[in-house]
């Protein structure tokens, strides 16, 4: 069993207990622990349990690439499920809960799965759910659903804080181990910003622990004055526990920085997310052991042996009191050498290699351990936690030649070089054959902006394992940044480590390598998602080649560690398989993030009030008082009605449109676009923006226009108003405001540039209000300051000067039919103005009316709304509209397009109104039916709905549509469709034109 | 009249820098090439300032002239001196081809105050703060326009009137207590 | 996440203060010009692997719009210049021609 034990542990403080719990259960800790750790002093050795069979897991790692060590951390409003032990730092008060088990993590149902494994083999779900059909969708999934899924969402709103920060530097260092603190030395000397990211909260990486000797001193005292330099420079920030999580186009590098992680609720952000630019990336992110393929390499107390050594010497953690070591390499003997100096037994050195004779080996023999070779662990003994392992002939079959009695088992595979990194903007990797690793391929690097590599692999994330290596590697790797900098490596000597030689590997992918069926299928390649060697091999019996489909497939490699451990192993085990070369098969792509980011982190502040930027009119706040219901246009919020207490918003809606036609309605208008034109040539451009002449328009007067793209189909439309000779004031819809500015400046920057015009959007300068009815000049004289009469301000026309002490622009416009002024007013005032508007309307029967009721007031006139009438594919002419469309112009935008047979044929959907025969409201989007179907099957159409609503002017139903020769056909009765697909409606073909169609009322 | 009201009437909020909105402040958008004629005698009679280099800012008196473009400058000035500085540059202006609006309504201003005033900018703006130094910079804050320069022991913010709120909230929310990074 | 320089402002602009605006160098065809012409203005674009001229406006900054020759598949930036312009400048084509000597030309 684990135990803490009495001395050690450079990275703990004995003195400073910490409290947590585990699964309700409390425990005590050390500062400085990490969640694995803590829990492996307190003899937890089983944590959870596995994805699919529900085995019993341990910890098997004591870095990010942990797979089984998940747990649901914290409770209600901070609780996050998977979190991995390995990388949480304990503190005070810590919850934690395992995952994946019912009803405990003893005692497990799901782990009958396991018992069943024979039925659920790679690629289960697509071969055994598959018949009947009902049965996958009432049955299969039901279950499996309930069974599956990686720990549990939270169900409230996170209590925390997160934010975005953007970062700037020439040279990033990924990594705080001894090569990315060497690169930073160099780096960092050269006077460029540079900048070092470290996931963890300690510096110096795995050197400490393995006990290098650099310049002379201890890997932590040289780790201790690389850091003092590093802080004396002020080019070179350091930033720990921050995880690089992905490198991507023209320098762009995202990490996460875990600021509260380990202090909850102490009122900083929990996360930052890291949005930064960097010149050129140095990728110092180490590597990581790669486990061993035998029977039973799942149980707990199975540890990669580089984590067991973590244990010992940064936590004073035991992993088991008898400890076998199995491996095919030098390095695992440091861990045999750690466990013994920690005064543990070590039973026995498993090394799959038949001679057996560097320096690490020679140096475990001296201390009297037994060290076998050509031997390999056949099988590991026990079931929630390991027992002994059988041993036998690596090149055998599996039968066992020994037990040796043990209570944990560290494996060693090799390394594996953290090339993610490297990959994530497209660099290769070569296979190196010797060292069994994929390497960095530096003639084949991800390429920025200019064209040069972007990403330069330093240290053992190169291959470069041994502490002398990383340090001459990192130090020559980040002279290369430099140099593609423009700037000289500075004299700046790489660190000189002592060396120890280490024999060669031997690649072993199965042990032994003659091993059953029922061996492999208790072999693990992939633990988290539960991928076995006979399920690659099955993957690869039943025709598969790929490796990308294998991984999809068998899932090796698709769960939360994204197969760190499982990756290489995996794949050596399919091309055995496939008879193919390691290379020939290839890896599985690397992609973004390195570690799972928390989706609190990706969305950073864009939370609540400002998850998205509302635009907000000066009157904004006078409709929240008044109870308005605001409805988006764009980000614009709009009121959409004004109800009264015990109004329906139906009702509101109507009481707003009638008061509006009788006695007088209020609009907050503020959102029009207004764009101002001006210079000798805005005539002309204004000629080619519309399809009506504008340059003909008088000085003071207003006209309707209407944009088309260059299709023919219509944009935009509004009211044009000359100003003064060389300047007009064109104005948009609310949604078109920015759009139609950016598509003027667009024409005048890229197509006529010689021509004389300048533009401003002037939209937010101005609030706008709509004063509209029988009784709206009333109003303004009430205000007084300017004749507002029919005579000073005509129909169209429009005339400057103040109302109520307030300077205005009044335009005689209509877009209800009624006598109405629109009176622009600088929105700085805009408030105090509208609000002056309801004082003083208050005896005329002033009401405010919102977004529905000018919908209504606009369709009983007849007149059609971008967005409603229009789709994008709607001309013109289509709305009875080419009197708007010149016919003398030589050119405008639009009027090629127009000229298509398809455009200019008379046969086009166009504009009428329909009147339902029994008054009742058209559904919205209805289509006219037709004769006969399409070669489809569907109802062939003839028109189709583009706007409808009730009219509480004339007490009945409206509507408008595009009707195929639909001016032709007054009068004629036609069918509508109806959402349920039953008999829809019938209507008679009418003007759109409902509601006083001479026009009388609007010019009075 | 009443007297005009910023967008959000002088909100302030405390963070470990100082945010708050400032104005109604005067606003005037020039649109005129850097060769026209009489128009660096025209900025001056207008506001004071010295036509600004590319991505620069003059002030004098309390008043400054911003490049917004290369054909666009930007002067900013009491809000009830407007009309005087319009009429100055449609005087000065007279016969060339330019483009002067009253854009004072169509803003809102904040100042970012204290010795961590850059951080606010770096959590939310993609610019690199190292390099802005004396410039006005034009850039974006989170979702929406914006453009900021330093000086006076902080940052000047000039946005839309519309995404007030907005700003506000971002400003507000990247100085929180805790957060400097 | 592209950076591009603004050549009207001179600001290292990233992706996001950008908005992309398609092929750079269309021939518009008004009025009187044939349906082919017309079709190729309206929908005939160019898709190349390798360099590609495209047109961008500083959204989040200056406001102008700009022109940009880089590489589609490595997306090496051969460089930025104003939209005031039928055609490349003569020395970014000689750079991009130096950087990829296989390049057919820009048209
Ligand atoms: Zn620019």
């Amino acid at each position: 069993m684990s135990a803490r034990l009495g001395t050690g542990g450079r990275l703990i403080d004995r003195a400073a207990g910490v409290e947590f719990t585990f699964n309700g259960k409390r425990m005590r800790g050390c500062r400085g622990d990490t969640l694995a750790s803590a829990l492996l002093a307190n003899g937890q050795t089983l944590v959870g349990r596995s994805f699919k069979y529900h085995r019993p897991r341990g910890i098997m790692a004591s870095g990010p690439e942990e797979p089984n060590a998940l747990v649901g951390l914290g409770e209600g409003a901070r609780f996050e499920p998977n979190q991995r032990v390995t990388t949480t730092e304990l503190f005070d008060g810590l919850t934690s809960t395992s995952q994946n088990h019912w009803p405990s993590l003893e005692f497990d149902i799901g782990a009958v799965n396991d018992k069943l494994y024979r039925f659920l083999p790679a690629g289960f779900y697509y071969k055994t759910f598959i018949h009947p059909r009902p049965a996958w969708k009432h049955l299969f999934e039901p279950i499996i659903r309930r069974s599956a899924g990686l720990g549990k969402a939270p169900t409230e709103p996170d209590a925390d804080r997160y934010e975005y920060t953007y970062g700037h530097c020439d040279v990033l260092i990924a990594g705080g181990g001894i090569a990315g603190l060497q690169a930073a030395l160099v780096a960092g000397a050269s006077g460029l910003r540079v900048l070092v990211l470290e996931q963890t909260p300690h510096w110096g990486g795995r050197a400490p622990v393995d006990g290098d000797v650099i310049d002379g001193k201890s890997a932590d005292d040289w780790v201790k004055s690389a850091l003092q330099a590093l802080d004396g420079m002020k080019n070179v920030t350091l930033r720990a526990r921050t995880m690089v999580s992905g490198v991507y186009d023209h320098g762009y590098v995202l990490a996460e920085e875990r600021i509260a992680d380990h202090t909850p609720g102490d009122g900083r952000p929990r996360k930052r997310l890291w949005r930064i630019r960097a010149g050129r990336i140095v990728s110092a992110t180490g590597a990581l052991e790669r486990p061993l393929s035998f029977a039973g390499n799942d149980i707990p107390g199975v540890m990669l042996a580089s984590a067991m050594r973590d244990y010992v010497v940064n936590f004073a953690v035991s992993p088991g009191d008898r400890t076998v070591v199995v491996t095919n390499n030098d390095d695992a003997y440091r861990t045999a050498i750690a466990l013994k100096e920690a005064g543990l037994v070590v039973a026995a050195v498993i090394d799959a290699r038949a001679q057996v004779t560097g320096e690490l080996p020679e140096r475990v023999r001296a201390m009297g351990i037994r060290v076998e070779t050509g031997r390999g662990v056949v099988k590991v003994k026990g079931k929630k936690f390991v027992t002994g392992v059988a041993i036998g002939l690596v090149t055998g079959e599996g039968a066992a030649l020994e037990e040796i009695a043990c209570d944990a088992v560290a494996m060693s595979g090799g390394w594996s070089p953290v090339v993610h990194l490297w990959s994530h903007c497209g660099g290769k990797l070569d296979w190196d054959r010797k060292a069994a690793m994929f390497r960095p391929d530096r003639n084949r690097p991800p390429l920025t902006l200019d064209g040069t590599a972007m990403v330069y692999p330093a240290g053992a994330a190169n291959g470069a394992l041994a502490a002398a290596d990383a340090l001459s590697d990192a130090a020559e790797a980040a002279g290369a940044a430099l140099a593609a900098l423009g700037r000289e490596a500075p004299s700046v000597a790489a660190a000189q480590a002592d060396s120890v030689a280490e024999g060669d590997l031997l690649p072993v992918w199965i042990m032994p390598e003659g091993a059953g069926p029922a061996l492999k299928s208790k072999m693990w390649l992939d633990w988290q998602n539960d991928v076995k060697v006979s399920d690659v091999q099955l993957a690869a019996r039943e025709g598969y080649v790929s490796v990308e489909h294998t991984k999809r497939y068998t899932t090796l490699g698709m769960a939360t560690d994204q197969g760190k451990l499982s990756n290489i192993n995996g794949l050596a085990v399919l091309s055995g398989a496939l008879g193919a070369d390691i290379p020939a098969v290839g890896t599985t792509t690397f992609r973004p993030p390195y570690t799972p980011v928390t989706i609190g982190a990706l969305a950073g502040e864009a939370r609540g009030d400002i998850f998205q930027p509302l635009r907000r009119t000066p009157m904004h706040d006078w409709h929240l008082s008044q109870g308005a219901y605001m409805e988006p246009v764009g980000l614009w919020q709009r009121p959409y009605c004004y109800p009264r207490a015990g109004e329906t918003h139906e009702q509101a809606v109507n009481r707003e449109v009638t008061n509006t036609r009788e006695r007088l309605g209020i609009l907050d208008a503020s959102t029009l676009g207004k764009i101002l034109v001006k210079g000798p040539d805005a005539g002309k451009f204004l000629d080619m923006l519309y399809t009506n002449v504008m340059s003909s328009l008088p000085i003071g007067k207003c006209r309707y226009g209407l944009m088309c793209n260059e299709q023919g189909f219509l944009s935009d439309d509004g009211v044009v108003v000359r100003l003064t000779e060389d300047s007009w004031l064109c104005h948009t819809t609310s949604g078109g405001a920015d759009r139609i500015h950016g598509w003027m400046e667009d024409w005048l920057q890229c197509e006529w540039w010689d021509w004389q015009v300048y533009t401003a959007n002037l939209t937010e300068q101005y609030a706008q209000v709509a004063v509209v009815g029988p009784n709206a000049r009333k109003l303004l004289e009430k205000m007084g300051g300017m004749d507002v009469s029919k005579e000073a301000i005509p129909f169209m026309t429009f005339a400057e000067g103040t109302l109520g002490g307030f300077p205005v622009r009044v335009h005689r416009i209509s877009f209800s039919g009624e006598l109405s002024y629109e009176i622009a007013v600088p929105a700085s005032h805009g408030a105090a103005f509208w609000e002056l508007c309801h004082r003083l309307g208050a005896d005329l029967g002033a009401m405010p009316y919102g977004t529905e009721g000018l919908h209504v007031l606009r369709a009983e006139k007849g007149f059609i709304m971008i967005g409603d009438e229009t789709d994008g594919t709607v001309i013109p002419q289509d709305l009875n509209l080419d009197w708007a469309v010149s016919k003398k112009k030589e050119d405008f935008l639009g009027k090629r397009g127009q000229q298509r047979s398809f455009l200019a044929s008379n046969d086009r959907w166009k504009l009428v109104g329909f009147e339902a025969l029994d008054g009742s409201v058209i559904p919205d989007g209805a289509y006219v039916t037709a004769p006969g179907s399409n070669e489809y099957g569907f109802r062939n159409a003839q028109g189709r709905i583009t706007s409808t609503y009730y009219s509480p002017t004339l007490k009945r139903g409206i509507a408008m549509g595009l009707l195929k020769n639909g001016p032709a056909r007054m009068g004629e009765v036609v069918e509508f469709t109806s959402a349920s697909g039953g008999a829809g409606v019938s209507a008679k073909v009418v003007s759109p034109v409902f509601y006083d169609p001479e026009g009388e009322k609007q010019n009075v | 009249m009443s007297d005009p009201v910023a967008a959000l009437n002088g909100a302030q909020s405390e963070g470990f820098v100082r945010v708050r909105e400032i104005g109604p402040v005067g606003m005037i958008t020039l649109r005129a090439k850097p060769g026209t004629p009489g128009l660096a005698e025209a900025v001056k009679a207008a506001s004071g300032c010295d036509l600004p280099q590319p991505r620069r800012i003059t002030h004098q008196g309390g008043m400054s002239c911003g490049w917004m473009s290369p054909d666009e400058y930007l002067l900013i000035l009491p809000y009830h001196g407007v009309a005087a500085a319009m009429a100055a540059l449609e005087g000065g202006l007279a016969g060339t081809h330019h483009l002067a609006a009253d854009v004072s309504d169509a803003r809102a201003v904040f100042r970012i105050e204290g010795e961590k005033a850059d951080q606010v900018l770096r959590k939310l703006s993609p610019a690199d703060m190292d390099t802005v130094g004396e410039e006005l910079r034009r850039s974006r804050l989170g979702q929406v326009a914006a453009a900021f320069w330093a000086g006076e022991g902080g940052y000047t913010v000039v946005c839309f009137r519309s995404v007030a709120g907005y700003v506000m909230g971002l400003l507000t929310h990247s100085a929180l207590p805790g957060s400097e990074i | 996440m592209l950076i591009l320089e603004c050549p009207c402002c001179g600001v290292k602009a990233e992706e996001t203060e950008l908005s992309p605006g398609g092929e750079a160098h269309l021939k518009r065809f008004g009025p009187g010009s044939t349906d082919e012409d017309f079709e190729t203005y309206m929908f005939a674009r160019q898709n190349p692997k390798g360099v590609h001229f495209e047109r961008w406006r500083h959204a989040y900054g200056c406001g102008k719009w700009f022109l940009a020759a880089r590489c589609t598949a490595t997306l090496e930036v051969f460089g930025t210049y104003p939209a005031q312009t039928t055609e490349p400048p003569a020395e970014l084509i000689a750079k991009i021609k130096a950087r990829r000597p296989d390049w057919k030309g820009w048209k």
